[in-house]
């Protein structure tokens, strides 16, 4: 089963080919990398997925439905969540706000009851919080959780987007580098993450550089080259593919992936 | 959360403190009508803080509602017999309403473009409230009906000083509340970063337009306020340069901060009034009092300040 | 026909003064990003001093150019001691800055002058010079012919000068032509102290027209600032076209649509502009890069 399928892509910013011609589906529980060199179009096809620009050709299907040119917050309340390769935190508030903004979706967020700050509106913030605070522990921010965002971290501020994506219980997870600038323990917890995430079901789909993780995690591969697609595959075979380890990989990184 | 809860509540005492503790030192019923006029500009500016300093989109024109609310209560009673109590919800219903109307296209500008957009509509307003002088007196201005409330007729500044207050303890503790909300939290997070708000499920476009809207509300309430207060009203309330100084308040006590927005109408209405004295020079010294607080306390006087009692309290 | 022309010329006289207001903002906010709400006080000033100066008996070119270094020096004391110390402050405490600085000239105007309305005499006479029954103020020719040259002069300054071409490369990325070496102080600097000289050349050609006063400068930035846009902000070319747009919309609303709605007729255009456009006519979609 599919749960969300992308279909011969395309966009050109000022007639460069950003993006050209580049299909995938992922289904639940399954994680999906896509990789490929420094701009080979990978951001550039998460925000097509994610309704944030628009693709000049080719069609988006979640979950069977045309969601083909929607606007990202559509898109989110039909269970599509991503995260940023350079972040996009909310810097003023305060890392648990962060999450339990990312609750919107399943908060009821009418104007009259807030203003005059009903029970309603205090128990739902109450409920709010201790699932925005159950996410940070998940992705061990517990501490920071009245910390204000803009003084975390760099590799802080990339689990709170995975935290504050999480939280709206999506379907369908766009992870775009959740890695970088991470140490190795913190990579480790980020793989032990996304794996968990995965087993409830949700389809993660991973832009990421880190081959280690890459080749250790996902299920498929998916390589990019100049907006083109190159190969797609298992990690075994994209691996072994001559193509992907000329364009891409190189020696290094055949060394590298053939140790993880 | 609790703490959140108690600094609520703590401002709220503290603003009704001060507004109770204040007639004991007034000498003259000039400083009660200072004072309300101080309170009449916090209510507007708190609600201009909830679209410039929570959801981030500056308005230019905003005085614009305030005139909408000051003319309805002045039109309303002299040329169509409304009672005056319900003229002013009939202005805030209006108000409301427009901000409603043209919010959709013109908050999808950003920047500068909102910038000059919401100008553009603050004079618009405001030239028609100068130029249609059948309604509203034109240039010169118009009378205003006292304010009666169940056969009680709300007159002199002492009176003005109590109702005013109350009305800025309500929009204090309404912007207080709302902080804490969904609504809240969604206009501080498309302050931050619209994208990230728009993809965990934020209708952008919606929350910038309920920011505009209860903006407009505030503003047209304050309006009608400082309309039955002074009794008369002219087209200056509705202009770019009162526009101009409902910004500077927002931005001079510290964007974001409920309480900022009080202090820097504290400032700025009481600071001309003091410069009086200094008659011809009183633009000056008000220009160059706002670039040098501007340059020094560029985050607003109330976030400076505490930044800096922090700061000490920790070292 | 005549009436026609007359609101045609009237309207471009009018249009080059918001055309110059308009490059004087392009002009500080592509070399700063600063939206300049003072420049009005420029156009003020170059009135203001022209008549005051000659007024004390100094010729009238005379009396000109020492309006333009008036302006200048107070356009780099803007720069040094209101924008220069706020560096690196949000674009709201900017504005709100040189809205303070044009409150304080303003104010300083009307002690150092006076509040009363004043008039230059036209460079060249006051009798109108008649074209197909359109009867033309000479000081119009003055006004087209001197805009024609600042626009001109600053052209071939940006695109044939060494420090032309720096002004540029600052306006089109601030830290990358930090990085080649250009002192992007002096150059915000040369910004403020250039577009302070084009307001004040403004108001010297417009006042025998349309008189002046300490107060004139406000309507003027609002009208400057609508024509940056119109054309697109940060677009040199845009702001001398949204300028001349508006002054003839502003003359045929008044002449064939109604006088007292003359001002409305600039920010109404405005707001239709940016609903269909939100960019302004020759502004660049830019992409949100996440």
């Amino acid at each position: 089963m599919t749960i969300l399928k992308a279909t011969d892509i395309g966009i050109s910013f000022g007639g460069v080919k950003a993006v050209d011609g580049v299909s995938f589906t992922v289904s639940p529980g399954q994680i999906l990398s896509i990789i490929g060199p420094n701009g080979a179009g990978k951001t550039t096809l998460f925000n097509i997925v994610s309704g944030i620009y628009a693709a000049s050709r080719g069609t988006i299907h979640l979950a069977d439905e045309d969601v083909t040119g929607l606007s990202p917050h559509k898109l989110a309340a039909r269970g599509l969540s991503r995260t940023f390769q350079n972040l996009q935190i909310f810097q003023r508030m305060t890392a648990c706000e962060n999450v339990m903004v990312g609750r919107h979706l399943r908060e009821k967020c009418s104007l009259l009851p807030a203003l005059f700050r009903t029970t309603s509106v205090t128990r739902q913030n109450r409920e709010t919080r201790a699932a925005a605070l159950d996410l940070l522990v998940s992705v061990g921010l517990k501490d920071a959780a009245d910390v204000p965002a803009g003084s975390l971290p760099y590799g802080a501020c990339k689990r709170l987007e995975i935290a504050r994506a999480l939280a709206a219980e999506p379907r369908v997870l766009l992870l775009d580098e959740p890695a970088a600038g991470c140490n190795a323990v913190e990579t480790e917890e980020i793989d032990h993450l996304i794996r968990q995430v995965a087993d409830r079901g949700v389809a993660v789909v991973l832009v990421e550089h880190d081959m280690k993780l890459v080749m250790k995690i996902s299920d498929r591969i998916l390589v990019l080259e100049r907006g083109r697609p190159l190969a797609e595959g298992t990690p075994r075979e994209v691996r072994d593919d001559p193509r992907v380890l000329e364009a891409y990989l190189g020696q290094h990184g055949a060394r590298e992936a053939a140790r993880a | 959360m609790g703490a959140l809860l108690n600094q609520r509540f703590v401002t709220l005492a503290v603003l009704a403190a001060v507004i109770a503790v204040l007639p004991l030192v007034f000498p003259s019923s000039y400083y009660f009508r200072v004072a309300s006029l101080v309170w009449v500009s916090a209510l507007a500016a708190i609600g201009l803080n909830i679209l410039m300093g929570q959801a981030g989109q500056v308005s230019l024109g905003h005085a614009a509602f305030f005139g909408i609310g000051a003319y309805a209560v002045a039109i309303g009673p002299t040329h169509l017999g409304i009672p005056p109590w319900a003229a002013l919800l009939i202005g805030a219903v209006l108000s409301a309403v427009l901000a409603y109307l043209v919010g959709r296209p013109i908050l999808r500008l950003k920047g500068h473009y909102l910038a000059i957009a919401t100008l553009g509509l603050g004079v618009l307003i405001a030239l028609v409230i100068s130029t249609e002088s059948r309604w509203t007196g034109g240039p010169d201005g118009m009378p205003v009906e006292r304010l009666t409330l169940f056969g009680w007729r709300v007159s002199g500044s002492y009176t003005w000083y109590w109702v005013t207050g109350a009305l800025l303890l309500v929009g204090t503790w309404i912007a207080l509340n709302l902080d804490e909300t969904p609504t809240g939290r969604a206009f501080r997070a498309l302050h931050d970063s619209e994208v990230a708000a728009q993809v965990v499920g934020v209708d952008v476009a919606r929350f910038k337009l309920q920011a505009f809207v209860i903006a407009a509300v505030y503003a047209s309430i304050a309006g009608s306020a400082l309309a039955f207060m002074n009794g008369f009203i002219n087209p200056d309330q509705a202009g770019f340069l009162h526009s101009v100084e409902l910004v500077t308040i927002v931005v001079l006590g510290g964007l974001g901060s409920v309480v900022g927005s009080i202090v820097g109408a504290a400032v700025l209405v009481t600071l001309p009034q003091a410069l009086t004295v200094f008659h011809e020079y009183e633009h000056l010294l008000l220009g160059l009092i706002i670039i040098v607080s501007m340059i020094f306390m560029r985050n607003g006087i109330v976030p400076s300040l505490s930044g800096l009692f922090l700061r000490r309290a920790r070292s | 026909m005549a009436e026609f022309l007359q609101f045609l010329i009237s309207g471009l006289t009018v249009g080059a003064v918001y055309a110059l207001v308009a490059l004087g903002f392009t002009l500080i906010y592509n070399a700063s990003g600063v939206v300049n709400f003072a420049q009005g006080e420029f156009v003020m000033l170059g009135g203001m001093v022209t008549v005051f100066a000659s007024a004390a008996g100094v010729p009238l070119p005379l009396a000109a150019v020492i309006a333009v270094v008036a302006a200048v020096v107070i356009g780099l004391l803007l720069h040094r001691f209101a924008i220069e110390p706020a560096r690196g402050a949000s674009a709201v405490t900017l504005i709100i800055i040189t809205i303070g600085a044009s409150i304080l000239l303003r104010g300083l105007a009307a002690i150092v002058f006076d509040k009363q309305f004043h008039k230059l005499p036209g460079f060249t006479g006051e009798t109108p010079i008649d074209i197909l029954g359109a009867a033309v103020q000479p000081q119009s020719f003055w006004v087209l012919g001197g805009t024609a040259v600042v626009v001109v002069a600053l052209y071939v300054f940006l695109e044939h000068t060494l420090l032309g071409k720096a002004v540029l490369a600052t306006a089109a990325n601030r830290l990358a032509a930090r990085l080649v070496g250009i002192n992007t102080t002096t150059i915000m600097a040369l910004a403020f102290g250039g577009s302070a000289a084009i307001g004040a050349i403004a108001g010297i050609l417009v006042t025998p027209i349309t008189l002046t006063n300490y107060d004139v400068g406000t309507l003027l930035a609002l009208k400057g600032f609508a024509a940056a846009m119109l054309g697109g902000m940060g677009n040199p070319l845009g702001a001398v076209v949204g300028g001349l747009l508006l002054g003839l919309l502003e003359a045929f609303g008044a002449g064939y649509l109604s006088s007292t709605y003359k001002d409305a007729f600039a920010f109404l255009v405005i707001l239709i502009v940016l609903f269909a456009a939100p960019q302004g006519l020759f502004g660049r979609r830019a992409v949100e890069r996440v």
